[in-house]
C-alpha cells in the first residue's frame, strides 16, 4: 500500500512517517504542497493521501481527485459512516485522508488514528516548546530585575529576590510581570528605548 | 450566551460575520460567537457536515452542490441568509489583458465585447490559456463559463480550468502558470496591486445581482435550533446594515486588515466596500456602485430563484442529471421561509414573494413588502437573458442548443 503525506511541516510529516515505518508501512512518500505538486500525487498514484488541513490547496487536490484520469481508480475523502467522532477528531487535529475506492476501512482506520495522534502529539510538542522559551525568557527578565535591584538599592541577590515577591503578592501581580516592570522602566530612563 | 461556532475564509465578504462579532451585534442577541479561520472550502465544508461548527460561510453553489450530493460528500445543507451579492471580478496577466486591444474601462463595461475580443485571441494563441477559479462548484466559476460561452468559447475545450486558492492567483499569474483567474476580493485588487494582472471584467457587470456566499448549516440542525437559528439570523440583518453604510466602511476594513480575518491592507478592502475598483495598475480607480452588496436591495433575502438559477447552470454544465427531485431539492436549499420567520416585525423589510423572475430589472424598482419600503437593485444578465424559475428545463436547453 503506497501512502503519500502531504504536509506544510516536514518535521511533522516525518514524524507521521516514522509511525507508520513501525507499524510496518513501507511504502511512504513525502510531497511537499508546494508549486505543482498535486500533479506529482496523480503521478505517484498512492492508495492514501494524508493530508494537512492547514494547507489552503485541499480544494486543487479534490479538483484533481475529480477530474483526473490517470489515476486507475477514484480516489475520495475517507469517512467512516459509522464514526462521525472520528472524523472530527482529525478535523480537530488538522489532518485528512483521502483513499482509493475498493481500500477495506478496516485497512485505513488504523492509518488515520495513526496520522491523528502523530498530529495531536505534534502539536502538544510544539505547546511545550513555546511555553518552554517563555519560561526561560521569563527566567532571564527575572534576572535582569534582580541584578538593577541590586546595584541600584544595595541589596543582595537573595533580599532584591525577595523584595519583588513581595511587590507581586502585594500588588497581586506574577513575579514575572513585576521583574517586567522594572526592566521597562530602567530602560526608559536610560533612554535606552 | 449561546456558544455558536461558524467557519469563515479570509475573504473580504466575511464582513458580516465578522462585525456581528466585532460589533457585538451577535452578543445583543445573546450569542458567544466563535469564528474559525478556515483556508480552503473542503475544510469549511467538512467542518460543518460532521459537526465541528454549526454554520459556514459558504460560495451558494457549493451548498447547492453538497445537498445534491455532488463532489465528495452529500449532507442536507439550510441556507437562510445571503452574506453577499456580487464582489467578484475576472483578472487577466497584463500581456492576455493587452491582446484583448480594448480600453480598460469599455473592457468592464461591454462584458460582450471582451468575450468576442478574447474568442478572438484565443484563434491565434499556439496553446490553450490556464484560467484558474477557486473552486469548481463556486458562483466564479458558473459566472466565468456564462460570460465566457456568449462568445461561443467552450471553457471546457477552449481554455485549460485549474483550481487554486485565491491566496495563490496573483503570485501564479505573475509566475505565468496561470493567464486569468477569476477570484473574490481582495485578491484581484491584490493582484492589481502587485501589477501582475489587469481586471477585465466584473462580476456585477455578468450578472448585476448574483448571490455569492451564504450561511450554511445542516438541515437537521436548523430545524432543531430554530430560536437560536432566529437570533443569529437577527444578528447578522442587523451587521449587514452596518457593514453596508458607507460611513463605517473605514472601520469595518481595519477590523477585516487583521491577521484574524482577511491578513491585507486595509485599502485594498476598503476599495471593494466602496467600491471602488483600480482595473488596471497605476490607474486611477473606476467606481462601481454594486460592486459588493452586503444588505442593500435585500440582498441578504435567499431568493429561491437564485438557488434553481444555481441548479440550471450544474445542468447545463453537466455536473448532475436533471430531475424534478433534484430540482426541488436545489429549491429547497434556500430557506427564504426561515428569513421570514427570523426577522418577521423587524427593521430589514421582507419580500412578498420567494421567487422572482431574474434578470428583468434594469433600475431599481419597488416591490411587495411586509412594510411597503422595499427596493430591488438591478439584477439583469449581461446577454439580456431572463431566467424564469417556473421554466428552469427550456432555459437550460436554450443554452445547450446553443453550445
Amino acid at each position: 500500500m503506497r501512502i503519500v503525506i502531504v504536509d506544510e511541516s516536514h518535521l511533522r510529516a516525518t514524524i507521521v512517517e516514522e509511525g507508520l515505518m513501525e507499524a510496518g508501512y513501507r511504502d511512504i512518500i513525502l510531497v511537499p504542497p508546494a508549486a505543482g505538486y498535486v500533479a506529482e500525487i496523480e503521478r505517484l498514484a498512492p492508495d492514501v493521501v494524508i493530508f494537512d488541513l492547514g494547507s489552503p490547496t485541499r480544494d486543487t487536490l479534490e479538483e484533481m481527485l475529480a477530474v483526473s484520469r490517470s489515476l486507475a481508480r477514484p480516489i475520495a475523502m475517507f469517512v467512516d459512516k459509522s464514526d462521525d467522532d472520528m472524523i472530527g477528531a482529525a478535523i480537530d487535529a488538522g489532518v485528512s485522508a483521502y483513499v482509493v475506492d475498493g481500500l477495506r476501512k478496516e485497512r485505513v482506520k488504523p492509518i488515520l488514528d495513526l496520522a491523528v495522534r502523530r498530529f495531536n502529539a505534534f502539536s502538544r510538542l510544539q505547546n511545550e516548546l513555546h511555553d518552554a522559551k517563555t519560561a526561560l525568557s521569563e527566567r532571564r527578565v527575572i534576572e535582569r530585575a534582580k541584578l538593577l535591584l541590586m546595584s541600584s538599592r544595595s541589596l543582595d541577590e537573595s533580599e532584591a529576590y525577595a523584595l519583588l515577591r513581595s511587590t507581586a503578592m502585594r500588588q497581586n501581580r506574577r513575579i514575572v510581570d513585576v521583574a517586567e516592570a522594572i526592566v521597562t522602566a530602567s530602560e526608559l530612563l536610560e533612554g535606552k528605548q | 450566551m449561546t456558544p455558536l461556532t461558524i467557519a469563515f475564509l479570509p475573504l473580504t465578504d466575511c464582513a458580516v460575520l465578522a462585525a456581528a462579532k466585532e460589533k457585538g451585534f451577535a452578543a445583543e442577541n445573546g450569542l458567544d460567537l466563535q469564528l474559525v479561520r478556515d483556508v480552503s472550502w473542503a475544510t469549511a465544508r467538512d467542518r460543518l457536515i460532521y459537526g465541528q461548527v454549526q454554520c459556514a460561510q459558504m460560495l451558494a453553489p457549493l451548498a447547492v452542490a453538497v445537498s445534491l450530493g455532488l463532489g465528495q460528500h452529500p449532507a442536507a445543507l439550510a441556507a437562510p441568509f445571503k452574506l453577499s451579492v456580487n464582489g467578484n471580478a475576472v483578472t487577466f496577466s497584463r500581456r492576455l489583458a493587452a491582446m484583448l486591444e480594448m480600453d480598460a474601462g469599455e473592457r468592464v463595461r461591454d462584458p460582450a465585447a471582451t468575450a468576442q475580443a478574447l474568442a478572438t485571441v484565443l484563434r491565434t494563441l499556439p496553446a490553450k490559456p490556464v484560467f484558474a477559479v477557486v473552486h469548481r462548484f463556486s458562483s466564479h466559476a458558473l459566472a466565468l463559463r456564462y460570460w465566457l460561452s456568449s462568445a461561443g468559447i467552450d471553457p471546457d475545450a477552449d481554455i485549460v480550468l485549474r483550481v487554486l486558492p485565491p491566496s495563490f492567483m496573483s503570485d501564479a499569474l505573475g509566475r505565468g502558470e496561470i493567464d486569468a483567474f477569476t477570484a473574490g476580493e481582495p485578491w484581484n485588487s491584490v493582484s492589481v496591486a502587485s501589477g501582475n494582472g489587469e481586471i477585465v471584467a466584473l462580476g456585477s457587470r455578468i450578472w448585476e445581482s448574483g448571490p455569492e456566499k451564504v450561511l450554511a448549516m445542516r438541515q437537521d440542525w436548523a430545524d432543531a435550533n430554530a430560536e437560536v437559528v432566529d437570533r443569529l439570523l437577527q444578528a447578522l440583518d442587523r451587521a449587514a446594515a452596518w457593514c453596508q453604510d458607507d460611513r463605517n466602511h473605514a472601520e469595518l476594513a481595519a477590523i477585516l486588515s487583521s491577521n484574524s480575518y482577511v491578513g491585507c491592507p486595509a485599502e485594498l478592502i476598503a476599495s471593494a466596500l466602496s467600491g471602488q475598483i483600480r482595473l488596471v495598475p497605476g490607474e486611477p480607480s473606476v467606481e462601481e456602485r454594486n460592486f459588493l452588496l452586503l444588505h442593500r436591495h435585500a440582498s441578504n433575502f435567499p431568493w429561491r430563484s437564485q438557488a434553481l438559477w444555481i441548479y440550471s447552470q450544474l445542468a447545463r454544465w453537466d455536473y448532475l442529471e436533471p430531475s424534478a427531485d433534484a430540482e426541488a431539492a436545489a429549491s429547497h436549499v434556500f430557506r427564504s421561509d426561515i428569513y421570514r420567520r427570523a426577522l418577521a416585525g423587524g427593521a430589514t423589510p421582507l419580500p412578498g414573494a420567494s421567487l422572482k423572475l431574474e434578470g428583468s430589472l434594469s433600475g431599481e424598482w419597488p416591490v411587495a413588502s411586509d412594510t411597503g419600503k422595499l427596493s430591488l437593485g438591478p439584477d439583469r444578465f449581461f446577454d439580456g437573458e431572463v431566467f424564469d424559475p417556473s421554466a428552469v428545463g427550456d432555459y437550460v436547453q436554450r443554452f445547450k442548443a446553443q453550445a
